[in-house]
């Protein structure tokens, strides 16, 4: 039962306050969200970084639910991702995991590498052309979450590809938001 | 004409149309799970309010947070009041609020109807 311990033990090295495992709805989506608040209120985090960190929140659990959904169809495939929430000194560290197929790597990454490359101006602009354009989707998303949360944190987003099997890659994502 | 009024919830804003008493509200907060078919009712109601709206439309929008794919549903709603004559577009923000204050003048940018600034 040392794994307890040890999970224990990472998630403070970590200073990880909130881990969540599992599958991705809107309910979790909600019940994590109010998990978070609940936490940030309790030693009373200013109102504007806790805006901040609720957004970005918002934006990186509905990606995974969205994306999630579209697995359904083969049932052979996990759901299953990993959200946490870290609290540093003078940063919040929002980190997602999930698997996505190895054929979507390159796009996702085209992309992550296009909004990493602009600046606040460069995303504003880049946000006004997808909103004009943009359709929703069958999954209900409207192609501007990432743009968003690299907009809203005001820090470039980290990320991170692993291979899993022949299919699918594990997708790691890290959202920087500076507490001053 | 019919009313709409939607008391707001944890992921869905308060709504209120009500050409009568001249009451046009969005409020709370904004992400549904699917924002579309959330949104479908209040744009097809402004589509029919377009042919026999009041002289004056003032369109208040006082949202706390809101999703991206609810920005898109929002810009989709803007588009329908840009073409209706004698609206103004109301956007409340937290006056240490930037981001919602920025989003407001963004739209304000998109689309080409006035916009009042209020801060509470």
């Amino acid at each position: 039962m040392k794994y307890i311990y040890d999970l224990h033990k990472t998630m403070l090295q970590q200073n990880l306050i909130l881990v969540y495992e599992g599958e991705f709805t809107q309910d979790i989506t909600k019940s994590v969200l109010a998990m978070a608040e609940r936490n940030m209120d309790s030693f009373g985090e200013g109102a504007k970084v806790k805006r901040k960190v609720f957004n970005v929140m918002v934006e990186c659990l509905q990606n995974i639910s969205k994306h999630a959904e579209s697995f359904e169809e083969d049932p052979t495939v996990k759901n299953n991702a990993i959200f946490m929430i870290g609290k540093h000194q003078d940063q919040y560290i929002i980190t997602s995991g999930n698997n996505i197929r190895t054929i979507d790597v390159e796009k996702l990454k085209e992309k992550l590498n296009r909004i990493n490359d602009l600046d606040a101006k460069g995303l504003k602009q880049l946000y006004r052309t997808i909103i004009k354009t943009t359709k929703i989707s069958k999954k209900g998303g409207a192609g501007l979450g990432l743009v968003d949360m690299a907009r809203k944190s005001g820090n470039k987003l980290g990320y991170d590809f692993e291979p899993i099997d022949d299919e699918f890659s594990f997708f790691s994502l890290i959202t920087t938001i500076s507490r001053v | 004409m019919d009313i709409i009024q939607l008391d707001g919830t944890e992921d869905t804003p308060k709504i209120i149309l009500n050409k009568e008493q001249e009451l046009f509200e969005i409020s709370g907060r904004s992400l549904p799970e699917d924002s579309a078919e959330f949104y479908a009712p209040i744009l097809e109601w402004l589509t029919r309010y377009k042919d026999d709206a009041n002289s004056e439309t003032r369109f208040h929008f006082k949202l706390e947070y809101f999703n991206t794919a609810s920005s898109k549903l929002i810009l989709d709603i803007l588009s329908v009041l840009e073409d209706i004559e004698g609206t103004i577009i109301v956007w409340y923000y937290h006056e240490d609020d930037e981001d919602m204050e920025e989003a407001g003048e963004e739209f304000s940018d998109l689309v080409d109807i006035d916009f009042e600034f209020e801060t509470y």
